[in-house]
C-alpha cells in the first residue's frame, strides 16, 4: 500500500498511531500534550476505527491521576490503553506508572516533554519531567522530530508488547510536538506488520477476569518484597534487545533504520556529544556540516533512555574518541551532574571495566546543560561544545544558549554561526495573533509539502497575552527533508513579512532578514507614503541590506472582500507572489485548492470570500522604490516610559521587545518572586476604537467601570479646585454622590492599556434622548485621541481617591470609587473572569493574599514580562501566587493557617507585652472590631503605633511580635481559579478545604471549560455544548457544585452572574469576605470559547440566568441563627426556553449545524435541567427556618 | 361533492394548503398536516442569506482568537462536517416526498441570482412537485427606483422560470405600486402562480430601553381583507393562478378567498396557533358551508364573487373606501 505524505505536527503525528493501536484512551488536558487528547476524542466522536476494527473508547477523566488510575485499570483488565501528557500531568501520574511497571503491563504514555514548575511555571518544553519518571519502571524511548515521534509511535508500541515493559514514550513539547513537518505517514499495513496479534491477545489474557480468577496488588511484607522486586530484571534485560528489533523490523517495511544508539559523524571522531531529541538532531546537522570542513567530530543520538544499555552505548562510540559532552535538556539542583550526563559517565566506567568499551584512550566526560524551557539550541552553540570539547581541560557542568553571570558555567558560542543551506528559502513572518498570520502559515507549508516533491518546515512563537498577542512564524522550504529544529537564524531569511505596521517601532525584526532578502509589509500608508512614516532604524537597514522592498494595505482589501481582521489569506497570498517559490499561477491556484480544502465544509460563502480576498491581493501589491538614504524622523520605541522603575527598564522592557534571551542570569531574581504592578508600563495601544465619555448624559452609575474586564475605564470624585491643573481636554462634571457633596466627577479611560472591547459601551445604560445609538459612552478611533487622553489618565491617576473610610462599598456606584488593585491584565478582549477579579481587588485587594490555580487566571494574573496585581498609594495590594493546578484550595488554605497561627502567636505575644504596650493599646487592638473599612484602618493605626512603641525593644517576644503584627490588621484570604480546577482536578481539595471551616474565600471563574489550554469540556461544561473532548455535544448536565456545598450547612456559598445582577455580585463578595468560615462564589464568566462576541457578554449572563441555565443565589449559613431560609434565591422563575440563551453561541448551535438530531435531544434534556433546577431550588428557598437550630 | 382544485396545474383534493411556517420543519408535522386532510404543503424557506451568514459566522468564531496562543491554539473541536449548504433542506424535500402523497411546494429565498438559479434546480431535483419564490428585498436607498426594482424581479422570474420544470409561484408584497400590472408581467416571464401576500417581520420599538424589538405577530381572520381584495380585483385576469395567503382562520375564510378567486387558500397561523389537527375541522366547516349552500364543486364557489363577477365593482375599489369611512364615522362616539 502506497503511503501518503502529510504536513502534521508532532502531536498529530503520535496520536495517529497510538489512535490505531489501542482500545482504550484515558486523557486529560495539559499543554502541550492536548491536541494528541483532543485528535483522539475527535476521530473516536467521527467513529474512525483503530487496526482491529473497532472505535477505540476516549474517556477524560478529572486529573492526570485519574487519568492514569484509568489507564492502569483498563490494562490491568487487558484493553490495549493509552494516555498523553506532559509536565506535572506526568508527575501525577507517577504512583500509577510504578504499579503498571511493577506488574509488567504493556502500554505506552506519549509524552510532549516539558519543564516542570519551580521558581515559575513554562509550558515549553524540556526533559525534567522525563528525569522525574526515571526510577518507575518504565522504558524511556526518545523522538528527535516529527517523523521519528511518528515512527517511535508504532516500534514503542511493538516493543512494550512483547517486552512486557510498559513505554513513555517522548519527544520535545512545541519543539516538536507543534512543529509542522512533511510526514511520511504509516497506513494501516505497516502498523498491521510492526504489531504482532499473538502479543495482543497475550496482552489481553493477562487481564484480570472473573472467568479466570486471580489477583493483584497484595501486599508483601519484609519476607519477600525484595524478591519480589528482583523478578522482573530478565525483562528489564532483554528490552533493549526486543526495541533494537521492533526498530529492525520497522526499518525493513519503512526503509528507516533506527538505532537505540544513533552514531552520526566521522568515524574517527575524536570529540563527541551524546545528547536526545530534537537537540541531537541538530548536533547531527551540525557535525555533518563540520565534518565536511575536516573537523573531527560526531553525535550519539540517545533513544533509548531506559533501560539504558551499556553495551549498545559503548558500540555506538568511536574508539578515537578522546571527550565526550553529554548534554542534558534538564537541571538537577544540587546533584554533581545531569542525569544523561551520569549514564553515560557509569556507562564509560562500566564499559571500561567490563572491557567493551572501544576507546583506545580514556576520554574525558563533561556534562552540560541546554534549552530549558524550550531555550534554543542552535547550530552555534553545537560548534561552542565542541570547541569546548578541543580545550584541554574542557569545562564541566557547563550551560550553553545563556549567559551565566552568577556561576560563569556558559560557554561561548559564535550566534550568528550558520550552516543554512543555500536551496532552502527561509522565511519569518511577524503577525498579530487575530489577524490569522499562523493559520495562513500552516497552509503555505501545505501548499509546498503536500502539494509539491518539496519539503517544508512551519514552527511558530506565540507570546503569553490573550489578547494582541504577537505571533512570529519560522518557515523553511526545500528540496530535502529538513532537520533545522531551531528557529530561522538572524540574517538568514531569505523572505521577512511584517503583517502589522506598528510592530516595526517595537521589533527589531529585520534581523532575521539576509541581504538581498525580501521584505513585505502590511501598511495602512500605501506605496507612496509609507517610506516616510517607516522607523529610520527600519529605513537604514533596508538600504544597507539592500532589501526587496513590498508593501500591501492588507486590511483595506480585507475590509472590501468582508474578511475583517483576518489578513491571512491576503498576505499568504502576496508572500507566493513575492517569494518566488513556485510559479505564481501555480501558487494562486493552490492557494485556492486549500482554501476550499480548509474552509469547504464550512460553507461556500466562506470559500468565495477567501477566494475574492485572493485575486483582491495581487492588484493591491506594490514595490517600493527604496531612497539611497534614511531619513526619517521617526525612531524604534523604547517599549517602557523612563518613568518606570529600574527593574522594569532593564529586565522587563528587555522580554517585551522579544530581548529576552540576551538577558543574563544575574538579572533575574533568584527565588521567583517579581515585583507588583508592572502592566502599568507595558503601553501596548492594541484598541482601534476606545471608549468616549459624554458627561452630558452620564447617570454617574458606574457600570462602566464595574464591567470593565481591564480596568481600562475609571470613574472618580474630588475637589473642584483640583481641575486648575487639569489637562485643556480632561473632563469633568458636577458629582452625584451624596457622600461627597460639591464634589466633580470623571469618568476616564485609560487609552494605552485599553483593548477596545466594548463591553463598557454595551452596558451602557444612559442613552441620548434624541438619538438612542448615542450613550454616555460611545467607541472612537483610538489613534487621534492616544496623545491627549494619555495625558488625561496621567492627571486623573494622580487625583486623589476617595477616603475608603468615607463612603459605603454597597452601592455597584460606591464600589468603582475604590482603586482597582488588579489592572491591564493580558485576558481576552471583554474577558468575562476579570471583571470579578478586578471587582475583589478593589474591595479587598489592600488586604488580599491570593492563591491561584493554573489556567487562564494565573496566565494572565502572572505570566511575565508584566503582571496585573498592583498596589495603592500605601503601598498595599493582593500578595499572589501560584502553585499548581490541582493543590490551589490546598495551597491557599495554607496561607490562612499561617495568618491564624500568626495571629494567635501575635495576640499571646500582645498579651504577654501588654505592660510594654500599654493595657489600653493592647486592649483595643485584641477586641478590635474590623467589620467595616473604619475599623480596619483604626486597628492598621494602632498597629503603628505598636510598632513604634516597640520598635527600639530588643526583648525577644518584642522582636517576634514585631515581625507578627501585620497580621493582627484583617486580612482576606482569595482561592481563585477555574472550573477546571474547582470540578475536576482540585475538586477533593476544594471540598476539604471548604469542609476544614476555615475562613478562606473561594472564587470560582467558571467558564464551563478548560479556558487555558482552548476549551476541554469539564465537569461544568453545560449540557448540550460542544467542547473539546465533547465533541458530540456534553450529553450530561453540569455539575451542581454550590448545590454540594450547601449540603455541609455551615459553608457561605453564592453562584453569581454579574451581567444579570451587579449589585447580587458585589453582596455576594461582601458577604464572602465578612462570613467567618469558607466561603465559595461561583462567578458565571462568559469565554472566548463560547463562541460569540464579548462585548454581548453581559446580555448572554442575563439570559443565561432568565433560562434558569445559571440560578443565582446566595446561601449564608448566619441568617439560620435569625430564623431565617439561609438560601435567598435572586433570580426568578425562568422566563426564557434554554435555546434562546444557547443557540446566541457558536458552542451550542455548532451542533445543531452538523448534528440536528442530536442537538435537539440535547437540548430537550437542558431545558428539563433548567425546569426541575428551578422547581429544586424554589423549594429549599421556601423551607421554614423559623425554629433556629441550638446552634 | 367534489373539493378538488388545480394550483399550478397540479391536482390537490382540496383547496386549503398549509403555507410556509416551522411547520413544515419536521416531515412528521408534514405527514400530520397530510393526515388532517390538507390539500399541499409549502415547505419552510431555505434562505440563502441565512446559510451565508451562518456559514460566516461559524467560521468567525471558529477562528476568532486561533493560533495566537501557545496553549490554546483553537478553541473549538473541528467537526467532521456542518449542515450549511442547501444539503439539508434538498434532503428535506426528499423526507417528505417519501413519507406523504400530496404535493409538496418548496420555498425559496435568495439573494444572488446565481444561487436562486442554482438552488431552483436543486430544488427540482430534489423531487419538489413547485416552486414558490420568495421575494423579499426591502429597499432602503434612496437611490432605487420603482421601475428598476421592478425590472429586477422581473428578471429573476423569468431566469428561474427558464431553468426548471417544475411550476413555479412567486409570493409577492402588497406594496408593489400598481400591483396588477406587476402580476401580470411576473405572469407572463413564467410565473404560473401568484401568492398574496408575505407577511413580512415589522420591528417594533422599546420605547423604554430605546430598543428596536423584533416581532412576527399571527395573523388574523382580519387580515384576510387586503390580500381578500387584490384576489378579487385580479381573478380571471391574469392566467397564473392565486394563492390567498394570510388571514385564512377558518372554513368561512377559506370560502371567502376562493369566492374572490383564489384557487387555494393558504394558512400557517391559524395551525400554528391551534394545532396542525385545526386544519381538519376548518376543512369540515368548509364543506359544511358547501353543503349548506348547495355548492356542488370549489369550482362553482371559485370567483363567484370576484371584482368581475359582482353586481357593484367598485366596492373594491376606492368607492369602498369612502363608505368605510363613512360607516366608522357613524360607529364613533365623540
Amino acid at each position: 500500500m502506497k503511503r501518503q505524505y502529510r504536513m502534521m505536527d508532532g502531536n498529530e503525528a503520535v496520536a495517529y498511531v497510538a489512535y490505531r493501536l489501542n482500545e482504550v484512551i484515558a486523557i486529560y488536558p495539559i499543554t502541550p500534550s492536548s491536541p494528541m487528547g483532543e485528535h483522539a476524542d475527535a476521530w473516536s466522536a467521527a467513529s474512525i476505527p483503530n487496526i482491529w476494527g473497532t472505535v477505540p473508547t476516549v474517556m477524560e477523566m478529572q486529573s492526570e491521576g485519574g487519568a492514569s488510575g484509568a489507564v492502569h485499570g483498563a490494562l490491568t483488565s487487558g484493553s490495549l490503553t493509552t494516555t498523553f501528557t506532559a509536565s506535572q500531568g506526568l508527575l501525577l501520574m507517577i504512583p500509577n506508572m510504578y504499579k503498571i511497571a511493577g506488574e509488567l503491563t504493556s502500554a505506552v504514555f506519549h509524552v510532549s516533554a516539558r519543564s516542570l514548575a519551580a521558581q515559575a511555571l513554562s509550558i515549553f518544553g524540556d526533559h525534567g519531567d522525563i528525569a522525574a519518571v526515571r526510577s518507575t519502571g518504565f522504558a524511556l524511548l526518545a523522538s528527535r522530530s516529527v517523523q521519528e515521534a511518528h515512527d517511535m509511535a508504532v516500534i514503542s508500541q511493538a516493543a512494550t508488547l512483547e517486552s512486557r515493559i510498559p513505554f513513555v514514550h517522548f519527544f520535545d513539547g512545541f519543539r516538536t510536538s507543534h512543529e509542522i513537518d512533511k510526514v511520511e505517514l504509516l497506513n494501516e499495513e505497516d502498523l498491521r506488520v510492526m504489531i504482532d496479534d499473538k502479543l495482543v491477545l497475550a496482552h489481553r489474557e493477562r487481564g484480570l477476569s472473573p472467568d479466570r480468577p486471580s489477583i493483584r496488588g497484595t501486599s508483601q511484607n519484609p519476607d519477600v518484597y525484595f524478591q519480589a522486586r528482583e523478578t522482573v530484571n530478565p525483562f528489564y534485560t532483554k528490552c533493549p534487545e526486543i526495541t533494537q528489533s521492533a526498530m529492525d523490523k520497522f526499518a525493513t517495511i519503512t526503509g528507516r533504520q533506527y538505532h537505540l544508539f544513533d552514531y552520526a559523524g566521522d568515524p574517527n571522531a575524536t570529540h563527541v556529544i551524546v545528547m536526545m531529541t530534537s537537540g541531537a538532531e541538530t548536533a547531527e546537522e551540525t557535525v555533518k556540516y563540520l565534518q565536511a570542513k575536516g573537523e573531527k567530530v560526531g553525535v550519539v543520538t540517545v533513544r533509548l533512555y531506559r533501560p539504558f544499555s551499556t553495551s549498545h552505548l559503548m558500540a555506538a562510540l568511536p574508539a578515537t574518541t578522546e571527550s565526550i559532552a553529554v548534554l542534558d535538556r534538564v537541571k538537577d539542583p544540587g546533584a554533581d551532574g545531569e542525569p544523561l550526563y551520569k549514564d553515560v559517565a557509569t556507562a564509560i566506567q562500566e564499559g571500561l571495566a567490563l572491557g567493551i568499551a572501544p576507546f583506545k584512550k580514556v576520554p574525558v566526560v563533561v556534562g552540560g546543560r541546554y534549552g530549558l524551557s524550550s531555550k534554543e539550541f542552535t547550530p552555534g552553540m553545537v560548534k561552542g561544545v565542541f570547541d569546548e570539547l578541543k580545550k584541554a581541560a574542557p569545562k564541566n557542568h557547563f550551560t550553553v544558549g545563556i549567559n551565566d553571570d552568577v556561576s560563569s558555567s556558559s560557554l561561548e558560542y559564535d550566534a550568528h554561526f550558520s550552516i543554512a543551506a543555500d536551496d532552502v528559502v527561509r522565511c519569518v513572518f511577524f503577525g498579530l495573533g487575530s489577524d490569522g498570520t499562523v493559520g495562513a502559515n500552516k497552509n503555505s507549508t501545505k501548499i509546498i509539502g503536500e502539494g509539491t516533491e518539496n519539503y517544508a518546515q512551519g514552527y511558530f512563537v506565540y507570546d503569553s497575552k490573550k489578547s494582541g498577542a504577537v505571533t512570529v512564524s519560522h518557515l523553511r522550504f526545500g528540496p530535502r527533508p529538513i532537520h533545522a529544529p531551531y528557529l530561522v537564524g538572524m540574517g538568514d531569511a531569505n523572505f521577512l513579512a511584517c503583517h502589522q505596521f506598528s510592530f516595526l517601532e517595537k521589533y527589531d525584526m529585520l534581523k532575521y532578514v539576509k541581504p538581498g532578502g525580501v521584505f513585505l509589509l502590511n501598511s495602512i500608508y500605501g506605496k507612496d507614503e509609507t517610506w516616510k512614516n517607516l522607523p529610520f532604524e527600519v529605513q537604514k537597514t533596508i538600504i544597507d541590506k539592500k532589501l526587496k522592498f513590498y508593501v500591501i494595505d492588507a486590511y483595506e482589501v480585507a475590509k472590501a472582500t468582508g474578511m475583517g481582521v483576518r489578513i491571512n489569506t491576503i498576505m499568504q497570498t502576496c508572500f507566493f507572489a513575492i517569494s518566488g517559490i513556485l510559479p505564481k499561477d501555480e501558487a494562486i491556484a493552490a492557494i485556492k485548492k486549500y482554501i476550499k480544502k480548509t474552509y469547504g465544509k464550512r460553507g461556500e460563502a466562506v470559500v468565495n470570500q477567501n477566494y475574492n480576498a485572493v485575486d483582491s491581493s495581487i492588484e493591491n501589491l506594490f514595490e517600493v522604490k527604496v531612497p539611497e538614504t534614511a531619513d526619517s524622523t521617526i525612531h524604534m520605541k523604547s517599549p517602557v516610559s523612563d518613568e518606570a522603575p529600574d527593574f522594569v527598564k532593564n529586565v522587563l522592557a528587555k522580554m517585551i521587545s522579544q530581548e529576552g534571551d540576551s538577558l543574563p542570569v544575574s538579572a533575574m531574581p533568584i527565588d521567583g518572586t517579581f515585583p507588583s504592578g508592572t502592566t502599568q508600563w507595558e503601553k501596548r495601544n492594541i484598541a482601534m476604537e476606545i471608549p468616549v465619555w459624554d458627561p452630558t448624559l452620564c447617570i454617574q452609575c458606574g457600570k462602566c467601570a464595574f464591567n470593565c474586564p481591564h480596568a481600562a475605564i475609571r470613574i472618580k470624585v474630588y475637589d473642584g479646585e483640583l481641575l486648575k491643573d487639569a489637562p485643556e481636554t480632561f473632563k469633568s462634571v458636577d458629582a452625584k454622590f451624596k457622600e461627597f457633596p460639591g464634589t466633580k466627577f470623571t469618568v476616564q479611560v485609560a487609552p494605552e492599556d485599553c483593548v477596545g472591547c466594548g463591553v463598557c459601551v454595551e452596558y451602557c445604560p444612559a442613552k441620548d434622548k434624541t438619538n438612542a445609538s448615542h450613550k454616555a459612552i460611545n467607541m472612537q478611533p483610538q489613534q487621534p485621541l492616544r496623545e491627549k487622553e494619555r495625558e488625561n489618565f496621567a492627571f486623573f491617576l494622580e487625583l486623589p481617591n476617595p477616603d475608603r473610610t468615607a463612603f459605603e462599598q454597597n452601592s455597584v456606584k460606591n464600589s468603582q470609587l475604590l482603586q482597582p488593585l488588579f489592572e491591564f491584565s493580558g485576558a481576552c478582549a471583554g474577558c468575562g473572569e476579570t471583571p470579578y477579579i478586578k471587582l475583589m481587588s478593589q474591595l479587598f485587594g489592600d488586604r488580599a493574599i491570593i492563591a491561584n490555580a493554573t489556567g487562564c487566571s494565573s496566565i494572565y494574573g502572572g505570566n511575565l514580562p508584566t503582571t496585573p496585581y498592583t498596589f495603592n498609594k500605601e503601598g498595599r495590594g493582593p500578595a499572589w501566587s501560584n502553585s499548581l493546578f490541582e493543590d490551589n484550595a490546598e495551597f491557599g488554605l495554607g496561607m490562612r493557617l499561617t495568618l491564624d497561627k500568626q495571629h494567635e502567636f501575635a495576640e499571646e505575644l500582645l498579651k504577654k507585652l501588654s505592660g510594654k504596650v500599654g493595657e489600653k493599646l493592647a486592649g483595643e487592638i485584641l477586641s478590635a472590631d474590623q467589620s467595616d473599612e473604619a475599623g480596619i484602618n483604626a486597628q492598621r493605626e494602632r498597629i503603628a503605633a505598636l510598632k513604634t512603641k516597640l520598635g527600639s525593644e530588643k526583648d525577644v517576644d518584642a522582636v517576634q511580635l514585631l515581625s507578627v503584627a501585620d497580621v493582627l490588621v484583617k486580612k482576606s484570604v482569595w482561592i481563585l481559579g477555574g472550573d477546571g480546577w474547582a470540578y475536576d482536578i482540585g475538586y477533593g481539595g476544594l471540598d476539604h478545604v471548604l469542609a476544614s471551616g476555615r475562613n478562606v474565600n473561594i472564587l470560582v471563574l467558571d467558564t464551563g471549560l478548560y479556558s487555558n489550554t482552548g476549551g476541554q469540556s469539564s465537569k461544568a461544561t453545560p449540557r448540550a455544548a460542544v467542547a473539546k473532548f465533547a465533541a458530540n455535544g456534553k450529553d450530561l448536565p453540569r455539575k451542581d457544585l454550590g448545590l454540594i456545598a450547601m449540603t455541609y450547612g455551615f459553608i457561605y456559598v453564592a453562584q453569581v452572574a454579574m451581567g444579570y445582577s451587579d449589585l447580587q455580585t458585589l453582596r455576594a463578595l461582601r458577604e464572602a469576605d465578612a462570613y467567618e468560615g469558607p466561603s465559595l462564589v461561583i462567578a458565571y464568566s462568559h469565554c472566548i470559547n463560547h463562541g460569540y462576541d464579548l462585548r454581548n457578554g453581559m446580555n448572554q449572563q442575563k439570559l443565561a440566568v432568565n433560562s434558569g441555565v445559571w440560578p443565582i443565589y446566595r446561601y449564608n449559613p448566619d441568617l439560620k441563627a435569625q430564623g431565617e431560609n439561609p438560601l435567598k434565591l435572586d433570580y426568578k422563575e425562568p422566563s426564557i426556553p434554554v435555546k434562546d440563551f444557547a443557540y446566541n453561541e457558536t458552542r451550542f448551535k455548532m451542533l445543531v449545524q452538523s448534528n440536528e438530531e442530536r442537538a435537539e435531544e440535547l437540548m430537550k434534556h437542558a431545558q428539563h435541567d433548567a425546569t426541575e433546577r428551578w422547581k429544586y431550588y424554589s423549594q429549599l428557598a421556601a423551607m421554614d427556618y423559623s425554629e433556629p437550630s441550638a446552634e | 361533492m367534489n373539493t378538488s382544485t388545480t394550483y399550478l396545474g397540479i391536482q390537490l383534493k382540496n383547496p386549503l394548503v398549509a403555507s410556509a411556517s416551522v411547520l413544515s420543519k419536521q416531515v412528521s408535522n408534514i405527514k400530520k398536516l397530510e393526515d388532517a386532510g390538507i390539500g399541499a404543503v409549502v415547505l419552510y424557506s431555505l434562505f440563502e442569506e441565512q446559510i451565508t451568514q451562518e456559514s460566516l459566522a461559524l467560521n468567525y468564531f471558529l477562528e476568532r482568537g486561533s493560533e495566537s496562543n501557545p496553549e490554546a491554539i483553537t478553541y473549538f473541536p473541528e467537526l467532521p462536517s456542518y449542515n450549511l449548504g442547501p444539503e439539508k433542506y434538498l434532503d428535506h424535500i426528499q423526507k417528505a416526498k417519501e413519507a406523504v402523497d400530496i404535493p409538496i411546494i418548496a420555498s425559496l429565498n435568495g439573494v444572488s441570482l446565481n444561487n436562486w438559479i442554482r438552488y431552483a434546480k436543486l430544488i427540482e431535483e430534489a423531487g419538489a412537485d413547485a416552486l414558490e419564490l420568495n421575494i423579499y428585498y426591502l429597499p432602503t436607498s434612496l437611490y432605487v427606483d420603482a421601475e428598476s426594482l421592478e425590472t429586477m424581479y422581473f428578471e429573476l422570474v423569468k431566469t428561474v422560470a427558464d431553468s426548471i420544470d417544475i411550476p413555479l409561484a412567486v409570493k409577492l408584497n402588497p406594496f408593489i405600486t400598481s400591483l396588477p400590472n406587476f402580476a401580470k408581467e411576473l405572469n407572463e416571464r413564467g410565473a404560473k402562480g401568484l401568492v398574496f401576500f408575505n407577511r413580512f417581520y415589522q420591528p417594533d420599538l422599546d420605547i423604554e430601553k430605546m430598543e428596536v424589538v423584533p416581532t412576527l405577530d399571527l395573523s388574523t381572520s382580519k387580515d384576510l381583507r387586503l390580500p381578500l381584495r387584490w384576489t378579487a380585483i385580479l381573478f380571471s385576469r391574469i392566467n397564473a393562478d392565486i394563492a390567498l395567503s394570510g388571514g385564512v382562520h377558518s372554513g368561512v375564510d377559506m370560502v371567502k378567498a376562493i369566492m374572490a378567486g383564489a384557487a387555494v387558500a393558504m394558512t400557517a397561523s391559524e395551525l400554528v396557533h391551534e394545532g396542525i389537527q385545526r386544519a381538519s375541522s376548518m376543512l369540515q366547516e368548509f364543506l359544511t358551508w358547501m353543503q349548506t349552500h348547495d355548492y356542488e364543486t370549489v369550482e362553482q364557489i371559485r370567483g363567484s364573487m370576484s371584482q368581475k363577477n359582482i353586481s357593484e365593482p367598485a366596492a373594491f375599489e376606492r368607492a369602498n373606501y369612502m363608505k368605510a369611512l363613512q360607516l366608522f364615522d357613524k360607529d364613533f362616539r365623540y
